[in-house]
Formats: structure tokens, C-alpha cells, sequence
């Protein structure tokens, strides 16, 4: 009898796995990706129904409570986040999702655990932990509620080597005297701490890089607890979330054009800047005159950034955008890939603008369509448009894919005032030929040409 | 043989992961990251074995706990992941 009931748990497992996988398909497309969502939910659901079927649960009282005191605070907070919240959002649900694994690891222990056992567990404790803590850092460096700077001090390294050392050394202790608990609170405190130490050192700017690389370690964590606790569900689905936040953190790295170890370690946007010189002025425009240029573009590109975000000025952006295309001008977005604080950060606040979809182009789409480009506008956007990544081998960026408004006819930059980028670095666009500054709150800037428009 | 049969596990889903995630297009990279985010909190199912020994003990309060901080991240994680899914719409030949 209890045999029947394991198998059906397990084929219920493998019917959860299938709908994982199709759901992950399914997101392919973003005209499929909603129904896939829905399949990855079923196969949750299917997936929690046959844990709790389980014959060896004896009391439901404290699952019953748990799933709903999460289901509710989950509930609200997807209910109620703004999408210019969205990363800070991730970033604590991976946290949680680290933090659930350490505590599994942690209650699977007992004395008569083989060394694998104990392997397992110390991987889910570690991996969770380091998730919890550096995810906890990385929402208060994204909500601004810790300074968003690197921060880094001398011996850094040696202090990190030493934690990686002492996780190490009670790992091993613990796995020859499993039943002594203090080396397993040893690798939970220092994995915590290791958390805290890891992403300290990674400035805010290289924050798209840090939430997808959490990402993927709440998967793994979830992947190392069902090794601890021998269930392949939670091997499956935290394999698959472990190669998808492996996956983004390439993408992001290659967008800016650095390796993993670099970002990780270099505490870019912390040192010195340097001093390029900058030749040309600054021209600034009027909302009237840039009304004017506007009014007689017929090919209009717009290239947002997190400025975009902090402003909320979305919605005003798809009100121009709609004037000019009234006024007969095409108009496009380009999206560089690490545009804002988050993979797909600037996607979602257009799609929530109402900006259909296929007007979204991908860096690599608009550039070469940039020469035709009557006026690239770009909204609270400074790296990812830089020429000097192309043009000034000694900047600290040099060699990074941008978006080339620069080869437009007009460039607009709107911009709050003359302060460099989020990463601290100079940039030559707003002193060429073919750019002008308009100054100010951005959704504030294009209200005044919606203004002029109507 | 145990462990031998996890591991051939977990190689298929990392390479199946890769190819799967590979396709999705940049657009949807948050929704895939929440929607992700959502999937890892598959942790719940381990939690539920744990919480519910009915033991009193250690163990069980840490599953309990582990089963409300993954259920934030199934529910959360899928339902703000339709929610931008939601947004995401084709262009329309005619505009209102």
C-alpha cells in the first residue's frame, strides 16, 4: 500500500517535471510565453498535491499554516509591486528561495547521515545561505536603502579566502562527527556571512549580472537540497532554474562586454575615474525647438534606460510616441540588453505602457538601422548609448556593445542635469556635433512636447 | 546507485535547461527570471515532508518555515509573472 502511494507520488513528479519543461518552452514566445506560465503553475501545483499526499505526513497543521502565511504575502506582493520595482522583487524572492533551501539542508540532518549525505547538505546550507544574504544586499543596493557604490576594502580577498576556508573545515568536520551540530551552525554562519561579503563589492551598476546569478543559485540551492533529501522534482526544477539564471548572467556579462570574475570582483564604477579629455560643448535645446526637429522626423528612435524608470515616465513616452506616428514618423525603441536594473527590465515598463511588443528592438536589430534615424531620443539611458566604448580605448568600458545613436541624424538626450552615469563615466555623446541636451525631469521634458504636439 | 541515478538527473535538466532558456527572446527575460524564481520554489515540496513529522521538534519548525518562505515564492513568483505576461501585447493593425 505505501509503496502505491510512493509510486504515485513519483509519477506525479515526472508529470511536474513534463509541465515545467513545456511551460519553459512555451515562454519562447512572448504569444505563448502566458499559457506556458500557467503550465509551469500546474506542474507546481500537481508537484505540491503529491507532497502532501504522502503518506508519511502526520500532522498537516504546520504545512497548512506555512502555505498559507507565504501564499499570502506572495500574493500580495505580486499584486501590489510596481514593475519599476521589479528587480528589488526578484532579488528578495531569490533570497526566500535560498533561504527555504538552507532550511531544508539544515532539517535533514541527522546523525546517521553518509558523507554524501552530509555533502548534499552542506551544498543546499552554503549555496542557500550565500543566496539569502547577498540577496538581501542586492534589494538594499536596488532600493537605494544601501548605498548602491561598491564597497571594498584592503585584505578583502584574504578575508573572503579564509570564510571559503572555514566553510571548507567544518564541512569536513561535520561530515566525520555528523551528529555535532556546532559544525553545521559554523557553515551556516559563515555561509550568511560569505553572502554579505560577496556582494558588497559589486557596484549597483553591475546589478543586472548579481540578480541573475542569485537567480541561478536559488536553483541550485534547490537542486543541492533534493540530493540532501534524495527527491528528483527538486533536482529537475532546480537544474532548470540554475542553467536559465546561468544563461542571463552570460548575456548580461557579454553586454558589457566582461567576464564573470571581473564583475564579481573588480568593484567596477567604484575607482578612479579617468580623465578623458572631451572635445566639443554642450548644446542644450528647448522643448519648443525640440518640438520643431520632431515635428519633421518621419524615423524616430527611442532608446530608454533606468532614468526612464526612476521618472515613471513610461506612459508619457507611449504618448509621444503615438503623436509622432500620427505625424507619419515611424518609431522604434531600442533596447540595449542591459538597459535598467534587471535582464528585460525596459521590456516590461514599455509592455505595461501599452507599447506593443514588436516595436521593442533588440540592440542588434536597430543599430544597423540607426543611419536612417531622423532623431534617436534617449530617455535616462548613459553607458549603454557611449561612443567612447567604441572610440576611447582607455575608457573603462571600452569594448562594449552599445547602442549607436551617435550615427543618427539628431540625437535628443534628456537628461536631468550633467552628472555622469551610474558607473561614473564620461560620456562623449553629449558633446558631439549632432546631440542635444534637454534638461530636466524626463516625463516632465516629453510632456512639454506632448503639449506642443496637441 | 542512488546517487549515480540523481546526477544522470540533474545532467539532462542543466542541458535541457540551456537549450530551453536559450530560446527565450530578450523581451521576456524578467518574466522568464520571475517565472524562474517561481519554479525554485519547488523547495515546498521537500518542506512539506519535513513539517509535517508531527515531531514538535527542531526539524519540523525549520520545514515549516521553509514551506511558508518557498510558498512567497510560488505564489508571488507565478502570479507577478502573469501579471506582466499580461502586458505583453502584439501591435494591432487598427489603434484606438
Amino acid at each position: 500500500m505505501s509503496s502505491m502511494n510512493g509510486l504515485i507520488i513519483q509519477l506525479a513528479y515526472v508529470a511536474a517535471a513534463a509541465l515545467f519543461i513545456m511551460g519553459l518552452k512555451l515562454l519562447g514566445s512572448a504569444a505563448t510565453a502566458r499559457k506556458g506560465n500557467t503550465f509551469s503553475a500546474a506542474g507546481m501545483l500537481v508537484a505540491i498535491v503529491a507532497a502532501l499526499i504522502d503518506q508519511g505526513i502526520v500532522s498537516y497543521q504546520w504545512i497548512i499554516i506555512g502555505i498559507l502565511v507565504g501564499g499570502l504575502i506572495g500574493a500580495a506582493a505580486a499584486r501590489l509591486v510596481q514593475m519599476t520595482s521589479m528587480p528589488e522583487m526578484v532579488a528578495l524572492f531569490n533570497g526566500f528561495g535560498g533561504l527555504a533551501s538552507l532550511l531544508v539542508g539544515w532539517a535533514a540532518l541527522n546523525g546517521d547521515a553518509t558523507t554524501f549525505t552530509v555533502i548534499t547538505i552542506v551544498l543546499s546550507v552554503l549555496i542557500g545561505g550565500v543566496t539569502f544574504t547577498g540577496s538581501l544586499i542586492a534589494y538594499g543596493k536596488l532600493s537605494e536603502t544601501l548605498g548602491s557604490g561598491a564597497i571594498q576594502f584592503r585584505g578583502q580577498q584574504v578575508v573572503n579566502s579564509l570564510i571559503v576556508l572555514g566553510i571548507i573545515g567544518s564541512a569536513a568536520m561535520l561530515s566525520m562527527d555528523p551528529t555535532n551540530m556546532t559544525w553545521l551552525y559554523a557553515v551556516i554562519g559563515l555561509s550568511l556571512l560569505f553572502g554579505i561579503m560577496a556582494v558588497i563589492p559589486i557596484g549597483g551598476a553591475d546589478m543586472p549580472v548579481v540578480i541573475s546569478l542569485l537567480n541561478s543559485y536559488s536553483g541550485l540551492a534547490a537542486c543541492a537540497a533534493g540530493f540532501a533529501i534524495n527527491n528528483n522534482i527538486l533536482i529537475v526544477a532546480g537544474s532548470l532554474v540554475g542553467a536559465s539564471g546561468i544563461i542571463l548572467t552570460q548575456i548580461m556579462c557579454k553586454s558589457m562586454n566582461r567576464s564573470l570574475g571581473n564583475v564579481l570582483f573588480s568593484g567596477f564604477g567604484s575607482g578612479v575615474t579617468e580623465a578623458t579629455v572631451v572635445e566639443g560643448e554642450i548644446k542644450p535645446i528647448s522643448v519648443e525647438d525640440a518640438y520643431y526637429v520632431l515635428e519633421a522626423a518621419t524615423n524616430v528612435a527611442i532608446i530608454p534606460g533606468y532614468g526612464m524608470a526612476v521618472a515613471q515616465a513610461q506612459h508619457v513616452v507611449k504618448e509621444l510616441c503615438e503623436l509622432l506616428e500620427q505625424n507619419g514618423a515611424e518609431v522604434n525603441f531600442g533596447i540595449h540588453p542591459v538597459a535598467g536594473r534587471m535582464p528585460g527590465h525596459m521590456n516590461v515598463l514599455l509592455a505595461e505602457a501599452d507599447v506593443p511588443y514588436d516595436q521593442l528592438l533588440e540592440m542588434d536589430e536597430i543599430n544597423p538601422r540607426m543611419e536612417t534615424v531622423d532623431v534617436a531620443i534617449v530617455i535616462g539611458a548613459n553607458d549603454v548609448v557611449n561612443p567612447a566604448a567604441r572610440e576611447v580605448e582607455s575608457s573603462p568600458i571600452y569594448g562594449m556593445p552599445v547602442i549607436n545613436v551617435d550615427t543618427a541624424k539628431t540625437v535628443f538626450v534628456l537628461k536631468r542635469s550633467m552628472a555622469s552615469g551610474f558607473a561614473g563615466i564620461e560620456n562623449p555623446l553629449f558633446y558631439k556635433e549632432n546631440t542635444r541636451m534637454l534638461f530636466g525631469d524626463a516625463k516632465e521634458s516629453i510632456g512639454g512636447l506632448i503639449r506642443e504636439f496637441s | 546507485m542512488t546517487i549515480v541515478f540523481l546526477t544522470f538527473i540533474l545532467m539532462l535538466s542543466v542541458f535541457l535547461g540551456f537549450e530551453l532558456i536559450n530560446k527565450v527572446p530578450a523581451t521576456l527575460h524578467t518574466p522568464l527570471m520571475s517565472g524562474a524564481n517561481a519554479i525554485s520554489g519547488i523547495t515546498v515540496v521537500g518542506a512539506i515532508a519535513l513539517a509535517g513529522t508531527g515531531d514538535q521538534d527542531l526539524a519540523q519548525w525549520l520545514g515549516a518555515g521553509a514551506v511558508a518562505l518557498a510558498s512567497i515564492n510560488v505564489v508571488g513568483g507565478y502570479l507577478v509573472t502573469d501579471r506582466m505576461l499580461a502586458m505583453f501585447k502584439k501591435k494591432e493593425g487598427a489603434r484606438k
